[in-house]
């Protein structure tokens, strides 16, 4: 029984993490019908600036992970503006494979100049290296503030994208965004600040990463990146609740199947979810049914 | 019409002996050695690759992220054939084996997925491959899982490479300009008008996947029988895209374009090797400007023929000429 | 027994009814036009007779050379090859093929040569493929649009993109052919040469037309009956005359005048 509560609070703090990739995917679909390559990138991207600000520059944990979610933030609109904005009106495969090209991009160069091998993040101190016990359960406090950050950047975000105006002007491109432009909304303002969005929490994702797994490498973001798009696809590709729903369920589905199950079909797990997902209701779990108009 | 045909005819056969000629002359007179035989062998399995799933997800409009699956597939079942049977009637067998077994996963992985649209059925072909691939690896006992299978024999030389690649090529080309290359066509200009021409849409999507994933096992087991090593990371997603950029960058819908981009990556690729480090770094970038400033590729969906210097000397004649 | 008899046919979208109780019967042989202000559900109509939707309730029959067929549920391609035909309110041409190709495509539900005939080119492919375009050629004459069959129908100026719409559809050699809005952007001389056209086709093709149109000219020119679609329901049916000076009909046009048409 421990043990189940022991995966489920394992699951949870996965789920986190996915839970922040997919919601980048989720909103840049929503809004250019474009699968991101290259977001799982940025995330990698995180977590090795905020290597770099915590060993070179010294900073702690909270201005290092500020600092991440800037700079990815950053990397994320010039990406927009430089490879998928000329392409805003060319056909989906066209766009699909230059974010291909960007995210090998990202990865190769990244390789070149930090080098191809694994990092270990510094150890932590102070309240960071604490842990909680309950019985035979244990809580780290690693897992306490990725779940806290999570939340806290989810609701930011649920409230910027249903309380504000350039949240309402995202709903909006996302619907149709001919109609959008003549309402007098700036299309590329709205894009761009829905990549700088999801950038950020890619961002977060990927310093919170570094410090629970401690270790970095520049083809760290493949795997994540599969998975969070699957449970971004679980919940409704484009719908912002389900990215959030769909990265704990795979979260939690991951952790039980490594626990109790073969670790080695840990991985095929996640992709035959994806296989059913899409025979079965594509739309996924929040998903709307729409009909081409004959 | 029959003039046609045998003029046609004769451009084809005469293009190919000469092809098989000079290029095996090269090789007798060692001008391509073995490092660049290695090269040519790749060259042609990619031929083969970027034609098949050209086949697919050019000409019937079906997107496929999965094609390294069936190449995988043919690869595995190729070795697993010579390495019992290291003989030549054995590797023909291999290859015919390691082409069925692969068309037939088509059929099992195409039926469920087909009725998937455009991006949904990217992400599935994607997610079927991967489950190919760990599949592969899991099934120790047969595969040797991750160790991969080592000093398959090779059997591969000019002659087979230019069998398997011409015959491909001519296959695919016939099989679209017939009535049910051209339905599948029609499913990629329009699904629904062309359903109401009487075109069993689902049918065809299938077939032209089959078709495609047969010669992705051909061109699986003509890898296996050229490198002499295979392990389940070789067939991965990055190799999927490896060959949809081949077809991109020939043009989607354009055999020609397709083998000319294979050849010409090749080529690319073999001459940035010296650059190691920054080789897929400028491979990434090539992408991302093609894509931004010639997204239509090459030939964009238009095919290369010896017309095109008939149209050049009309052009003459006309500015020579009249008004 | 009429060759196309619908009865009750309704089609809901969640809350939305689209087409509600519909019942219609179409004899062999005649020319009938179907109208209706704008989403009245004319389209719908033809998109659950052709198979595009599935009804939600009601029947739909066929009845072709003595065999009856509902045509409820089954697949477009299906229903196509039981003889029904359809163009589209949007042209739905093969832009990036040739008007050739557009007009052969059509015809492969009746190609009998087999793959392994198609990979290698044998004598059944030629001769078949020899055949195709004969018969292609024909329909092409009779539309005015063999001097161009190697030009990219997407080049084509739009008055002649409608016909080969037509050609097309003539091309799946049907017994029953939907139009759907044929005149749609053309003006008064082409929209007469279409009437023409269409009086002409039924009878050298044998064909029983039901087509939806909103130019009055042609529709009370040609049609021998007439159903009046509005909010989804048949709110009259019967001749040209009678469906001109029919109250409800005035009224859900708002006052246009059926007289000057």
């Amino acid at each position: 029984m421990e043990q189940l509560f022991q995966q489920i609070i394992n699951g949870i703090s996965l789920g986190s993490i996915y839970a922040l990739i997919a919601l980048g995917y989720t909103m840049v679909y929503g809004i250019i019908k474009l699968i991101n390559f290259a977001h799982s990138d940025i995330y990698m991207l995180g977590a090795f600036i905020g290597y770099f600000s915590m060993t070179t520059l010294k900073l702690g944990f909270v201005p290092s992970l500020l600092l991440s979610m800037l700079f990815c933030t950053i990397i994320g609109v010039v990406i927009e503006k430089v490879a998928y904005k000329p392409l805003r009106n060319a056909t989906r495969i066209a766009v699909l494979i230059t974010a291909i090209g960007v995210s090998l991009f990202i990865e190769y160069t990244t390789m070149a100049i930090a080098g191809a091998g694994v990092r270990a993040y510094p150890q932590m101190t102070g309240f960071l290296t604490g842990a909680y016990r309950l019985g035979s359960i244990n809580i780290t406090v690693h897992q306490i503030v990725i779940v806290s950050i999570t939340i806290i950047l989810m609701v930011s975000l649920q409230f910027i994208v249903k309380k504000t105006r350039i949240g309402k002007a995202m709903r909006a491109v996302s619907l149709d965004r001919d109609a959008a432009e003549l309402m007098g909304i700036n299309v590329d303002t709205t894009i761009s600040f829905t990549f700088a969005l999801g950038s950020a929490l890619a961002g977060a994702a990927g310093i919170l990463v570094g410090i629970y797994y401690n270790s970095i490498n520049p083809l760290m973001g493949m795997l994540p990146g599969i998975k969070a798009f699957v449970a971004a696809v679980f919940g409704g590709i484009g719908i912002i609740p389900g990215a959030m729903i769909g990265g704990y369920f795979i979260g939690i589905v991951e952790v039980f199947v490594s626990g109790y199950g073969n670790s080695l079909y840990r991985d095929g797990v996640v992709f035959a979810i994806l296989i059913l997902v899409l025979i079965i209701k594509p739309t996924g779990l929040l998903g709307k049914n729409s009909r081409e108009k004959v | 019409m029959k003039e046609l045909f045998k003029t046609n005819w004769i451009k084809t056969l005469v293009s190919l002996i000469l092809t098989f000629v000079v290029i095996q002359l090269l090789i007798s007179l060692n001008i391509i050695n073995s490092y660049l035989q290695t090269t040519l062998a790749t060259i042609c399995i990619n031929i083969i690759l970027a034609v098949s799933l050209n086949l697919i997800t050019g000409f019937t409009g079906q997107f496929s992220l999965g094609h390294a699956g069936f190449m995988s597939i043919g690869a595995y079942v190729c070795a697993l054939i010579t390495l019992k049977t290291p003989t030549i009637p054995g590797f023909i067998i291999g290859v015919l084996a390691g082409a069925f077994t692969a068309a037939v996963i088509g059929v099992l992985v195409g039926l469920p997925t087909l009725r998937l649209r455009g991006d949904y059925l990217a992400i599935a072909t994607l997610g079927m491959a991967e489950i190919i691939r760990i599949i592969l690896l899991n099934m120790d006992s047969i595969t040797n899982g991750a160790a991969g299978l080592q000093d398959i024999p090779q059997f591969i030389n000019w002659r087979w490479l230019f069998l398997y690649t011409a015959g491909t090529i001519l296959i695919i080309s016939n099989f679209i300009r017939s009535s049910h290359g051209r339905a599948c066509i029609s499913i990629r200009e329009d699904e629904i008008a062309s359903e109401a021409m009487g075109i069993n849409s689902t049918r065809y999507k299938v077939t032209a996947f089959t078709i495609g994933a047969f010669f992705a096992g051909i061109a699986g087991a003509l890898y296996a029988s050229t490198f002499n090593f295979i392990d389940p990371k070789i067939f991965g997603f990055s190799k999927s895209i490896d060959i949809l950029v081949i077809v991109v960058l020939g043009g989607l819908g354009s055999l020609s374009g397709s083998i000319i981009a294979a050849i010409l990556l090749g080529i690319i690729t073999t001459y940035l090797q010296a650059f190691a480090n920054i080789q897929m770094i400028l491979y990434s970038l090539l992408l991302i400007i093609i894509m931004i400033f010639r997204p239509q590729g090459l030939m964009g969906s238009k095919e290369l023929s010896l017309s095109i210097f008939s149209k050049l000397g009309d052009s003459f004649k006309s500015k020579k000429g009249r008004v | 027994m009429p060759i196309l008899s619908v009865k009750k046919l309704t089609k809901s979208f969640g809350g939305l009814t689209a087409v509600s109780n519909v019942n219609m019967e179409i004899n062999e042989g005649e020319l009938v036009g179907l109208i209706g202000p704008n989403g009245a559900g004319k389209t719908t109509l033809f998109n659950l007779l052709t198979g595009v939707y599935i009804p939600s309730s009601g029947t739909i029959s066929l009845n072709i050379n003595g065999t009856t067929k509902s045509l409820g549920g089954l697949k477009p391609y299906i229903i196509c090859k039981n003889g029904v035909a359809r163009t589209f309110q949007n042209i739905r041409l093969f832009k990036d093929l040739t008007v050739l190709d557009n007009v052969r495509i059509a015809m492969h539900k009746n190609v009998k040569y087999g793959l392994f005939s198609s990979f290698f080119h044998l004598p059944a492919y030629t001769r078949e493929e020899d055949e195709l375009i004969k018969q292609s050629m024909e329909l092409l004459e009779i539309l005015k649009l063999d001097h161009k069959k190697d030009e990219l129908a997407k080049n084509l100026p739009y008055g002649e993109q409608r016909h080969l719409e037509i050609a097309r559809a003539l091309a799946t050699n049907p017994s029953l052919l939907l139009l759907d809005e044929p005149a749609a952007g053309m003006n008064p001389a082409e929209t007469a040469q279409l009437t023409e056209l269409i009086g002409w086709i039924r009878e050298k093709f044998n064909l029983t037309i039901l087509l939806i149109e909103h130019d009055m000219s042609l529709v009370m020119g040609i049609c021998e009956r007439i159903y009046v679609l509005d909010y989804g329901m048949v709110i009259a049916s019967g001749t040209p005359d009678e469906i001109k000076t029919n109250e409800r009909v005035i009224k859900a046009y708002l006052g246009e005048d059926l007289n000057n048409a």
